[in-house]
């Protein structure tokens, strides 16, 4: 099959890019979307010229690295997936497909389609944490976690961190990264001793490092890779103002 | 030159007590003044980070992701072994370490495997007071599932993430002492080579992958916690990072190297499809607790598996192994598998894959529980291979996934070079000839929570002092000579991609020092890898400069020393001329297709010295094993 693709193109330092155009013919259908970017690289090293810069590493899902806007979506075409996860057979032949970067206020544009996101780093240096020195650990059993929230806090904790979700929203929030990291901890027993802080300190966090506010448009939860409920957010605002409230 | 594993004395359960209570204790209040470079942010490196700062020491810690939290460790699915006994199926420590030294084919220390055994209860333990989410039964307590090499289950796992679980939990830890500016974290940053300075590691040279610039970082302690070599083979299951870099450069300034022929090979993997592939990808070995194995008794049978009769399809590790049945280690299971493919039994349109699978599990259990068990992984092969595997069994063939052999290190984690640290799969300690399923979980952690953090101790306490001055000389010596190969590799300026040259070398590896190895195979691949290598130094291109963000160039350093690593892999392989675990000689084998293991001149680790800054040239010592607990026996999982 044919792609014909236009890719956002900003060298280092410079504040501004611009989309070029790139055909790509005798592609099979059965590689994945950073195989056929490796092709077009391989391509473009061969004849002298630089190749497009792009995050990736654990190429399954997994490590959150990769970080494209296909055709205007976070991650591509379909829900529940990362960019890595996704086959040209979700292409037609000969389809146009505009690939650019993440983009939002704290996630500055470093090269092509590489952004820093060591913002959200930031927000889980502030609280995302149960602070326990390693060895002072009780016996695990001593803890018993009622199962439905520890399913619940899995479900939460299972947000690999990429940042599809401040990038598809319109105002650039982060509420859905930060209300996952909240439910996990505050949802489960070994939480409890710091939840109210954690709320005050990561949200206040998320607020310095420029993310927007949420307007519940739901679009993060329909872009998130690992499909972390909208609930969540709902979640981190009654913990934030229960621990607004009751603070001195 | 003399070097001594330094076992402590004394029966095999106190050894690690009486050990730590021998070990130097530092003054809290001197702790500050001692600064200690982590590089890696993987589950040994993020733990030991986390934990050194802890206790109070001043850390640095590298990694080249743009986050610590992406480092590789977060791939893995299955689990992390312990030895809790929660299921009270008569599990206990002694038999987490027999198992361990027995799957690893007598290849590995009795007393760091025991240590493991004892440690791995405190992990759980931790993990847990971190929030770590695993998986919990109705009662709210602990869930556990059997892995491969075992007949308990002691495996604690987080559905089918539970590195990503892990890491996150010691990430968490780390970022906790960011926070408190214990730890200075330098993400995007790759570590060039190690400083020297009197025979001990005095810092690291880096280079900033952003700006391109080289930087000098001295430390009274270096920790090297940099993954495994897997991605040598060019397709692994590795991340497409992870490389060999580090570890090689410390080889090269006199650590030794261990076993580097002991590659694992892991069963369950999607099969490639095409020549454009870039990774292969594992799917959870625990998936063999309710998949079953088969390819169909005729060979050519190209029927849809779901038409092959059940008495046409040869369920063959239930057949071959009826105790362990599909739960064999994992060397043994992929083994297994390419004898079937080269029998012409092979399944799928390439023939390289047999089935797995999920019928009589749905029957038994009903969809629902197997999806809450294996969710992700059946979605994980759907989205690859666009085959439901609830409807379809899924076609699997093995994959490099694992290096048990790594740097050298003695009982304390030490390499041969004082102050120089080695943690995870970037040593080579625990697994011996073969790793069990969910024990890399459990010796990242091991190593990095509660081994290193006491052991760095010693070298704090007893290293020898070295004045400034001559630390300032040697790390401008070092940051010279990292300038230097970086110009090197530009100037080349041939016509040919790094991926030429490491899909070249990637296949070469695959057929002659993967799954089965010969003499004669061996000694053409060392031949042809000396050819690729001199073809590298003169075809090469790589675009750009090395002032600036240059991802070509990244990759063209590593492929140099993936290209003198393969040598010695090789090396070792031809050396070792017996049959253990991952490693499977032609020439050492039963008429039944089993290894034939040679105790009497190979019951010892293999540790390369390097005698040539080409990486030509190697003093091969001898490491013996010896077992005073468990008797070398022949491996039957029959």
């Amino acid at each position: 099959m044919v792609l014909k693709l236009k890719i956002w193109r900003q060298e280092q330092g410079q504040k501004d890019g611009r989309f070029e155009s790139y055909v790509l013919e005798e592609l099979s259908s059965d590689m994945s979307f950073l195989e056929m970017l490796d092709q077009l690289n391989e391509n473009l090293v061969k004849k002298k010229k630089v190749p497009v810069a792009f995050d990736h590493d654990c190429r399954e899902g997994i490590c959150g690295s990769c970080s494209l806007v296909i055709n205007g979506n976070p991650h591509g075409p379909h829900t529940g997936s990362a960019v890595c996860q996704l086959h040209l057979r979700s292409f037609k032949d000969r389809e146009e497909v505009w690939v650019e970067p993440f983009r939002a206020k704290a996630f500055p544009v470093i090269q092509d389609l590489i952004v820093d996101r060591s913002s959200l780093d930031r927000i889980i240096q502030s609280g995302g944490y149960i602070s326990v020195n390693t060895g002072s650990a009780p016996e695990a059993h001593s803890i018993p976690v009622e199962k439905g929230k520890a399913e619940e806090a899995f479900s939460n904790a299972a947000c690999i961190g990429c940042g599809a979700c401040v990038a598809v929203c319109k105002n650039a929030s982060a509420s859905l990264f930060v209300s996952a990291k909240l439910s996990h901890l505050n949802l489960l027993p070994q939480g409890q001793a710091e939840k109210k802080s954690r709320a005050l300190r990561m949200v206040g966090q998320m607020e310095k490092e420029g993310f927007g506010a949420c307007t519940n448009t739901g679009a993060c939860s329909r872009a998130c890779p690992k499909e972390i409920s909208l609930r969540s957010i709902a979640r981190m605002n009654r913990e934030y103002l229960k621990a607004y409230l009751s603070s001195d | 030159m003399k070097f001594s594993a330094g076992i402590p004395s004394g029966p095999l359960e106190e050894k690690w007590d009486r050990h730590r209570f021998e070990l130097p204790l530092v003054n809290p209040a001197n702790k500050r003044k001692h600064q200690v470079i982590v590089v890696g942010t993987g589950l040994a490196g993020a733990s030991a980070s986390s934990s050194l700062a802890e206790l109070g020491y001043q850390v640095k810690t590298f990694c080249i992701q743009d986050s610590p939290r992406r480092a590789h460790s977060i791939a893995a699915q299955g689990g992390i072994n312990a030895a809790k006994n929660y299921p009270g199926d008569g599990d206990s420590i002694k038999r987490l370490f027999y198992d361990t030294v027995k799957g690893g084919d007598f290849r590995s220390r009795e007393a760091n495997i025991y240590r493991l055994a004892q440690i791995s209860n405190h992990i759980i333990d931790h993990c847990v007071a971190q929030g770590v989410p695993f998986a919990r039964e109705y009662g709210g307590l602990l869930a556990n599932r059997s892995f491969g090499g075992a007949q308990v289950s002691r495996t604690f796992y987080a559905r089918g993430q539970t590195g990503q679980q892990l890491l996150l939990g010691a990430y968490s830890a780390l970022m906790r002492q960011v926070d408190r500016g214990r730890v200075s974290l330098y993400p995007r940053h790759e570590m060039m080579d190690l400083v020297v300075c009197e025979g001990q590691a005095v810092g690291i040279v880096t280079r900033n992958l952003l700006t391109g610039e080289v930087e000098g970082h001295l430390a009274q302690a270096v920790i090297l916690a940099t993954g495994g070599y897997g991605n040598i083979f060019y397709l692994s299951t590795n991340a497409m990072h992870s490389n060999a870099s580090a570890a090689w450069r410390c080889h090269k300034r006199g650590a030794f190297f261990a076993n580097p022929c002991f590659t694992q090979i892991h069963p369950t993997c999607i099969p490639r499809s095409g020549n454009y592939q870039s990774k292969l990808t594992l799917l959870s070995e625990s998936l063999r607790n309710d998949g079953r194995v088969w390819v169909p008794k005729n060979a050519g049978d190209k029927r849809a598996p779901e038409s092959i009769p059940e008495g046409e399809r040869d369920y063959y590790l239930e057949r071959i192994y009826p105790s362990f049945g599909n739960l064999v280690p994992r060397d043994l299971a992929s083994r297994q598998a390419k004898f079937q493919v080269d029998a012409g039994l092979g399944v799928g349109p390439t023939g390289e894959a047999v089935y797995l699978d999920f019928k009589d599990a749905i029957k038994r259990l009903g969809k629902g529980s197997l999806s809450e068990k294996y969710g992700n992984l059946f979605q994980m092969y759907e989205k690859i291979t666009g085959e439901n595997p609830y409807e379809k069994p899924m076609r699997i063939y093995p994959a490099v996934h694992y290096t048990m052999g790594g740097l050298w290190v003695d009982y304390n984690l030490e390499s041969a070079v004082k102050g120089l640290f080695v943690l995870g799969e970037a040593n080579f300690s625990d697994h011996g000839a073969n790793r069990l399923g969910a024990s890399a979980l459990m010796q990242g952690l091991a190593d990095g929570y509660f081994i290193v953090p006491y052991t760095v101790a010693k070298h704090l306490v007893g290293g020898a002092a070295i004045a400034e001055s001559k630390k300032e000389r040697a790390l401008k010596e070092t940051c010279k000579e990292v300038e230097d190969r970086l110009k090197k590799v530009i100037q080349v300026g041939g016509s040919k991609t790094v991926d030429f040259f490491h899909r070249e070398l990637g296949g070469l590896l695959w057929n002659q020092v993967g799954m089965l190895r010969s003499e004669k195979g061996l000694i053409g691949a060392i031949d042809q890898i000396q050819g690729i290598r001199e073809n590298f130094w003169n075809e090469v291109y790589v675009p750009g400069e090395a002032g600036n963000k240059n991802a070509e160039l990244e990759k063209a350093l590593r492929m140099a020393d993936f290209l003198e690593l393969a040598e010695l892999m090789a090396k070792d392989a031809l050396a070792r001329k017996e049959s253990c675990g991952s490693h499977f000689r032609e020439e050492y084998q039963t008429p039944d297709q089993e290894a034939i293991r040679d105790d009497e001149n190979f019951c010892h680790v293999s540790v390369w010295e390097s005698k040539d800054s080409q990486g030509k040239d190697w003093i091969l010592h001898k490491e013996p094993l010896e077992f005073k607990e468990v008797s070398l026996s022949v491996r039957s999982y029959k």
